[in-house]
């Protein structure tokens, strides 16, 4: 066993880092590192130098527009990129839906769809989640019934991720009620632009409105956007689920903000010393790092075994509990670092809507609570933590 | 020993309760935070004609003299519906502040405190002083009128709306000495005072104060010239074990609402409830709360009478547990509500942002943990 980056990954990670130094704008590096949130624009800008570069889909296939990178290229990529402060590729085109029109979509679908997605033409958000289905996906109830050549779908999607800026959603419905639930579902991709759809933002506890509902109302959709056969929906959801092997443990993410948090733990005073010296908080601080290097650990293992060809796993569900355990216990760090300056709410302080005063307390501050509370979030999506702990107890420990 | 409360203590509960129940459910409450100002003067007025602002105030002050354990039930009782108007502000820390540091002076300003006309404030953290009590950098200069205070005062809990802002400043030492703080009674509409007023995270309000040559007179000084650090100690003592009395409420409140969540919300064709890892977390909430609730009335019932270290460390004890607590109680009670638990709608995230908020005013968990060593 060897777990050091061979010379040529060390030499593809000094290019990945000479990429970022030219080409990251710095005025976005600036923002995500001050915590503020990405617009839209931002986002696409960004997206679209890594489309030219061709860097953009580093998990699609070579002939799509990937980059035939290993396993291991790829989570140097991310880690660079997110210690450069380069904003998180959105993926709900790039690395949900696309992989699934690739494998299961027509040829007409993937001339379509596939080139506008790579270039950041296309927004995409999920419309997977309803009022009444969460963890218990499979319920779902918004109904598509076939006219002519069109599907009328009728329903509610929640918590649709920055459905606001979407022009499509690739969706889950209902086409049947017989047999089993997961029977019945069908998978459409829909243009946000339809007569029917309705778009309404959610606030969350931290005072944003990242996430919507979506609701439909006999939104005729054709049935050339239906991805392969009607009824197989779940199939290809789960297929989805299982492209995602690494990346949801945010490894570079978490590495970014723990060395913001160190930064700002030498900054911060308490009693006249730096808050990094207090035996208390230095041990918590330890703690999560020495988490995060078993995180990297497990990871660094899993891409081996990718790239040996071996199957995958149960990884991915330790990945995110774990991945989201530390995700929110340096949120929860970063707060307490401020000490009574969590309190004051300045959400216009890191909107980055042209505010320019100066805000109460350090300049960091106003946007660490807020990060503390949106984060409860990811121990609750993408499968909750409960759900993945069900998942490894009957896929590993056959319990 | 006895953890029964009187008759009075009863009536007083249940009073605030029935009021609460029926004027402030949550959504009256979130229409008052979305109103001017941030809290409802109209209810303040209330409160003071119930008598509950002089509640907890001596009677030689114009209140009734009542105790920590009157003080806490009212504020468990605020905890359960995210009461935001002052009371912690003007009565807890502004009338409590006033008496210990000038009886005379407090005969001759609380009663209008008492009777809703006189809002107070107590200006002491700076901006790095953090839960430092001693750690105090704003000046005071005497003159020929009186004093010119110079400085900056940090995060203070409806510092905004204050009539009379009560200030710390030096009058001597520097640093960290526990000697040499004076208290000042400034108008809060003074020359050279600006205000940066926000709500806060949870519902509340506060202000950053840039005092810049504020003259006041001689007569402004209040208490012992150069002894404030003991007298804010007691005070914050004292509003650690009330700020822990909401807390106990707001987490009773969000056991509540998540046993009622998890017995509604179906998944999988049964109740959320049925399945037996959630029942344990669950009842973990329930046992938090209940351990927190009996050492907080045990804390609140020697209030009264401790005094010095013994005071300070109990109310370390209580305060560094709350928060302790409370973040276990409102983080799992987001998770058991999933998605929904994210959301502003519901009351749920309201009282977990209350809960957080505790843990940071007055000193966290870290802070109390080291103080209850340090003090041992």
């Amino acid at each position: 066993m060897d777990v050091v980056l061979s010379p040529e990954e060390e030499a593809f990670r000094q290019d990945v880092m000479a990429f970022l130094k030219e080409k990251l704008p710095a005025d976005i590096a600036e923002k995500t590192g001050n915590g503020f949130r990405i617009s839209k624009d931002d986002h696409v800008r960004w997206q679209k130098i890594l489309h030219e570069k061709g860097w953009i889909a580093p998990n699609w296939p070579v002939e799509h527009g990937g980059t035939g990178w290993t396993p291991m290229q790829k989570h140097i990529f991310d880690e660079e990129c997110a210690l450069a402060g380069a904003p998180m590729v959105i993926p709900f085109g790039v690395t949900m839906v696309a992989p699934v029109i690739m494998k299961f979509g027509n040829q007409t679908q993937k001339d379509r769809f596939l080139p506008r997605i790579h270039s950041s033409e296309d927004w995409w958000c999920q419309g997977y989640s309803e009022p009444g289905s969460g963890s218990d996906l499979a319920s779902l109830r918004t109904k598509a019934v076939l006219d002519g050549d069109h599907y009328v779908v009728s329903g509610q999607k929640t918590w649709t991720t920055l459905a606001q800026h979407a022009d499509w959603m690739f969706t889950l419905v209902r086409t049947s009620d017989a047999g089993k639930p997961q029977e019945g579902i069908t998978f459409l991709l829909i243009d946000m632009k339809s007569p029917g759809i309705s778009v309404h933002p959610i606030t969350t506890i931290d005072g944003s409105a990242e996430i919507n509902s979506v609701f439909l109302e006999d939104v005729r959709v054709p049935v050339e956007n239906r991805i392969g056969e009607e009824g197989k929906g779940w199939t290809y959801a789960k297929y989805l689920l299982g492209h995602e092997r690494t990346s949801i443990a945010a490894v570079g993410r978490s590495k970014a903000q723990l060395r913001k948090l160190k930064g700002i733990a030498r900054t911060e005073l308490a009693g006249g010393k730096p808050i990094i010296e207090d035996p208390d908080y230095a041990r918590r601080l330890a703690q999560i790092e020495i988490d995060l290097l078993s995180l990297e650990s497990l990871v660094l293992r899993t891409l081996y075994a990718e790239s040996e060809g071996r199957p995958v796993g149960a990884e991915p569900s330790f990945l995110k509990i774990k991945g989201t355990q530390i995700q929110q216990g340096l949120t929860d760090l970063l707060m307490e670092a401020i000490g009574p300056y969590a309190a004051p709410f300045q959400p216009e302080a890191f909107r980055d809507d042209g505010w320019n005063e100066e805000p109460v307390g350090p300049d960091y501050g106003p946007a660490l609570a807020p990060l503390y509370f949106n984060w409860r979030k990811a121990s609750i999506y993408g499968g909750s933590n409960e759900i993945q702990k069900n998942i490894l107890a009957k896929m590993v420990l056959g319990l | 020993m006895s953890f029964t409360s009187t008759d009075d203590q009863r009536q007083l509960a249940d009073s605030i309760a029935r009021y609460l129940a029926d004027k402030y459910g949550f959504e009256q409450r979130n229409r008052i935070c979305a109103g001017e100002g941030g809290w409802s003067r109209a209810v303040w007025a209330e409160f003071a004609e119930l008598g509950w602002l002089g509640f907890p105030v001596a009677e030689e002050h114009g209140g009734l003299g009542g105790s920590t354990v009157d003080l806490a039930l009212m504020l468990e009782a605020f905890g359960k519906a995210l009461v935001v108007e002052p009371f912690i502000a003007t009565i807890v820390l502004g009338a409590e502040t006033v008496a210990r540091a000038d009886p005379a002076r407090a005969a001759e300003i609380l009663p209008s405190v008492v009777e809703g006309r006189r809002l107070l404030a107590l200006a002491h953290g700076e901006p790095t002083s953090r839960y430092d009590l001693a750690r105090v950098s704003t000046m005071a200069t005497e003159n020929d009128e009186g004093w010119v205070l110079d400085g900056h005062k940090a995060v203070v809990l409806h510092g905004d709306c204050a009539d009379t802002l009560i200030v710390s400043a030096r009058t001597g030492g520097r640093d960290d000495d526990r000697n040499g703080v004076t208290l000042f009674l400034v108008p809060g509409d003074a020359a050279g005072l600006t205000k940066r007023a926000y709500p806060t995270i949870d519902g509340l309000r506060g202000a950053d104060l840039e005092l810049d040559g504020v003259q006041v007179g001689r007569d402004a000084a209040l208490g012992p010239k150069g002894g404030a650090v003991a007298i804010v100690e007691a005070v914050i003592d004292r509003a650690c074990v009330a700020l822990s009395a909401e807390a106990v409420g707001a987490m009773a409140a969000t056991v509540a609402l998540t046993t009622e969540y998890l017995k509604t919300r179906t998944q999988f064709g049964k109740p959320l409830g049925s399945f037996q890892v959630l029942q344990h977390r669950a009842v973990e909430m329930l046992s938090e709360t209940q351990f927190a609730h009996a050492l907080c009335y045990r804390t609140a019932s020697l209030m009264d009478t401790a005094t010095g270290a013994e005071r300070s460390r109990a109310a370390s004890a209580v305060k560094a547990e709350i928060g302790r607590a409370g973040k276990i109680v409102g983080e799992e009670a987001i998770q058991l509500h999933g998605g929904m638990g994210m959301t502003d709608e519901m009351a749920v995230g309201h009282y977990f942002k209350r809960l957080r908020l505790i843990d940071v005013a007055f000193g966290n968990t870290g802070h109390h943990l080291k103080r209850f060593i340090d003090l041992g």
